[in-house]
């Protein structure tokens, strides 16, 4: 859907008009509000027209094959990861950052939007993750909070009963879920600089605790919802689930204060919390024929403008705005929930460096799978996909 | 008299030249667009795949940097893309047979009923019109979801048994139940008009002089009469619907993961056409992608050849 924004009175010549790509938010008010915005920049620059692009479906498919030809978007917002750098899809955006806005930038945002020290992308919300629990339910079975992964698993189960499951971690035993987050709460990690790293007894630990999780009958299997969703849980279907920050308006209408919520336990006392950096960055298409006024333009959204950041991440959904001041000084977070789990992000928050791509991600979930699922022994299976990914890897940086 | 025939001659050779011209002016109007449609949209996009299955073209479709069979050598040594075309032929070997009897009994059905018979045929055929992405989340969410008040599991638990993850359970693996009876819904009204349609084309005269030779109406006019009058029919049929099995994609990235589900369940199966979608479009590996392209069509093609010649497809009757 094209939305084309306000001319200006005389329509004269020099104009320009920027292309400005982002997926289908599912929430209400998000296409109006970036409308708005490209309508506010064309009022105080009107010689630059933004022409908003709302793109339905298989966004990251779309993006990439526009990517490919000279008609792609001026702007678009994506996840960086290498190959768009080294086939010059993307500008470097350091010079937009003044040393005091670099400052208020997290090192994580910073880094996980740079390829060999230079950044590419401008962090438009952070999202982060929550283990829920009922308050309540917890209170009766006698549980505190679990604080390690064999206290999760008794947890679980002694939370079991005939009507609802113990915990929810997605319709495929947290395979996906927990991919990166389990061996990062053991305290192992994936790709660190040029190497891939998680072939370890770390990562092998937690995964096999992983497989006992899911044979203990405590996990809540088959719902019609995934773990992004809340509904397994506003349902009354599980008394924990692993999920999003941004779900917390919802889960909060449906149970009032009879939630809690913690980042994802430590694996052992060797291990500790751990939660995910997860959002969307803007980006400069490097074909643009407008780079300059495209540059401009999103340093005023994304890095000036506070105000309208604010409004992005919070009037619609639940996200954290990635400046620093503008996330401290958002109401909505200073509840305690959502200020425990902007707490963790800043503590334990991690994220897969740009060079992880899907054939490793890929790589890993099918070894993972066949560890839980079939059985297969879990260290043949880490070593197997480790050899894959350091293929890949290699495939990647020639 | 002479001049009077030449004048003909010449009239008519220029007649005859400019309808031949028209002739020839109306048969490319026609073909013209067709055959600029199969170069444009077919020809160059195999050849221009054929090159990038050669070239390393990583977030590219400029052909150039060459590198050989390396794709291919690639592919043909990744468990994960062996495994899935393993995957795709248990998932022929389940899904044609079904299909075939299946189809072929409603259409013996349907061909029987005296009245009627438009009403169930349409109501069989209905189903080919849904979209297999539609079906599919009807399959995962609303049919096959794990919860107690899932179709599957009140059904099952009418005779007792308790609920059943249908697809995240491996042993045993009830994905694959999930997987095949979608498919089998979708296409088997189609198939069944495939079949009625050759039923409809053997002569009643066939059935009668049987009859009249003794023969009963049940299974041996089936065996003897009704079967092979339909081998062409058969093996048209059974073609398709391997061709069609092997390109499976649909079901099995709309039940096992696909938008709005976790994807870990994806490596319980995955077909090549799931593998490749990751490899060509969400990592943007666009020479290894078309090398998989090729592959599968290789593999579709000799499977073809084979089945063809076994089942004798072209031979006269």
């Amino acid at each position: 859907m094209l939305t084309g924004c306000g001319r200006s009175p005389n329509g004269s010549g020099g104009r320009v008009t920027l292309t400005h790509w982002y997926h289908q938010y599912g929430e209400t008010g998000t296409q109006d509000a970036v409308v708005r915005y490209a309508q506010e920049y064309t009022k105080l620059h009107p010689d630059v027209d933004v022409q908003v692009v709302w793109v339905p479906g298989d966004y990251h498919t779309k993006l990439a094959t526009a990517l490919l030809t000279s008609g792609g978007p001026d702007i678009f917002e994506s996840q960086l990861s290498v190959p768009m750098v080294t086939a010059e899809q993307v500008v470097p955006l350091d010079d937009l950052f003044t040393p005091e806005t670099r400052r208020d930038f997290s090192e994580r945002d910073l880094a996980s939007n740079s390829v060999n020290g230079k950044i590419y992308g401008i962090k438009m919300l952070d999202d982060t993750g929550v283990l829920y629990y009922r308050k309540s339910l917890l209170d009766t079975a006698g549980l505190q909070p679990p604080t390690t992964m064999d206290g999760l698993i008794d947890a679980a189960k002694k939370l079991t009963s005939s009507t609802r499951k113990g915990l929810f971690l997605g319709n495929d035993g947290g395979i996906s879920a927990l991919l990166t987050i389990g061996p990062w709460s053991a305290g192992s990690d994936f790709l660190v600089g040029d190497k891939i790293v998680f072939d370890n007894p770390r990562t092998v630990a937690f995964y096999d605790k992983l497989r006992a999780l899911n044979d203990a009958g405590a996990l809540l299997i088959g719902a019609p919802t995934d773990w992004w969703d809340p509904s397994a849980l506003t349902q009354g279907l599980t008394v924990m689930q692993w999920g999003g920050l941004w779900a917390f308006p919802a889960i909060h209408k449906a149970l009032g204060d009879d939630v809690g919520g913690m980042g994802w336990p430590a694996f052992d006392e060797g291990g500790k919390p751990v939660t995910f950096l997860g959002g969307w960055s803007a980006m400069v298409n490097a074909q643009s024929r407008h780079i300059e006024e495209a540059k401009r333009y999103v340093k005023w959204l994304w890095i000036d403008n506070k105000k309208i950041q604010q409004d992005w991440c919070l009037s619609y959904g639940f996200h954290v705005p990635p400046r620093i001041s503008a996330a401290r000084s958002a109401a909505p977070l200073r509840a305690p929930l959502p200020a425990l789990a902007m707490k963790n992000l800043e503590v334990y928050g991690r994220f897969l460096p740009p060079a992880w791509n899907s054939a490793m991600n890929t790589a890993l979930t099918d070894a993972v799978t066949n560890i839980l699922k079939q059985g297969r022994p879990a260290a043949d299976e880490i070593h197997a996909a480790a050899k894959k990914c350091e293929r890949e890897l290699k495939r990647l940086l020639e | 008299m002479q001049s009077t025939d030449t004048h003909l001659n010449a009239n008519h050779a220029r007649k005859f030249s400019r309808r031949e011209r028209s002739a020839t002016l109306a048969f490319w109007a026609f073909v013209a667009p067709m055959v600029i449609g199969l170069t444009v949209f077919t020809l160059i996009p195999i050849v221009w795949g054929f090159l990038l299955s050669l070239s390393h073209a990583q977030n590219t479709i400029h052909v150039g940097h060459f590198i050989g069979l390396a794709n291919y050598q690639d592919l043909l040594t990744d468990e994960q893309f062996l495994r899935s075309l393993w995957t795709v032929v248990i998932f022929a070997l389940f899904i044609v047979p079904l299909t075939y009897v299946v189809s072929l009994s409603l259409a013996l059905l349907v061909n029987r009923v005296g009245w009627g018979r438009p009403f169930f045929r349409t109501v069989f055929f209905l189903p080919s019109a849904v979209s297999y992405v539609v079906a599919s989340l009807i399959w995962r969410v609303s049919l096959f979801n794990g919860l107690p008040f899932g179709f599957a599991n009140k059904v099952i638990s009418a005779f007792g048994v308790g609920p059943i993850a249908w697809i995240g359970t491996v042993n045993p693996p009830w994905y694959w139940l999930v997987l095949v009876t979608a498919r089998l819904w979708l296409q088997v009204g189609f198939y069944m008009i495939i079949f009625l349609a050759g039923l409809q084309e053997i002569p009643r005269s066939v059935y009668e002089a049987a009859a009249v030779d003794g023969a009963d109406r049940g299974w041996a006019v089936l065996r003897h009469i009704t079967l092979p009058q339909l081998r062409n029919t058969s093996i048209s049929v059974l073609l398709l619907n391997l061709i069609a099995a092997f390109q499976a994609f649909d079901e099995f990235y709309n039940i096992l993961g696909g938008s709005g589900a976790s994807v870990g369940n994806t490596a319980l199966a995955r077909p090549p056409l799931v593998y490749l979608y990751g490899l060509a479009l969400s990592d943007q590996d666009f020479g290894r992608g078309t090398a998989g392209a090729f592959i599968l069509t290789m593999l579709i093609f000799a499977v073809t050849l084979i089945q063809g010649r076994i089942l004798g497809f072209g031979q006269a009757d």
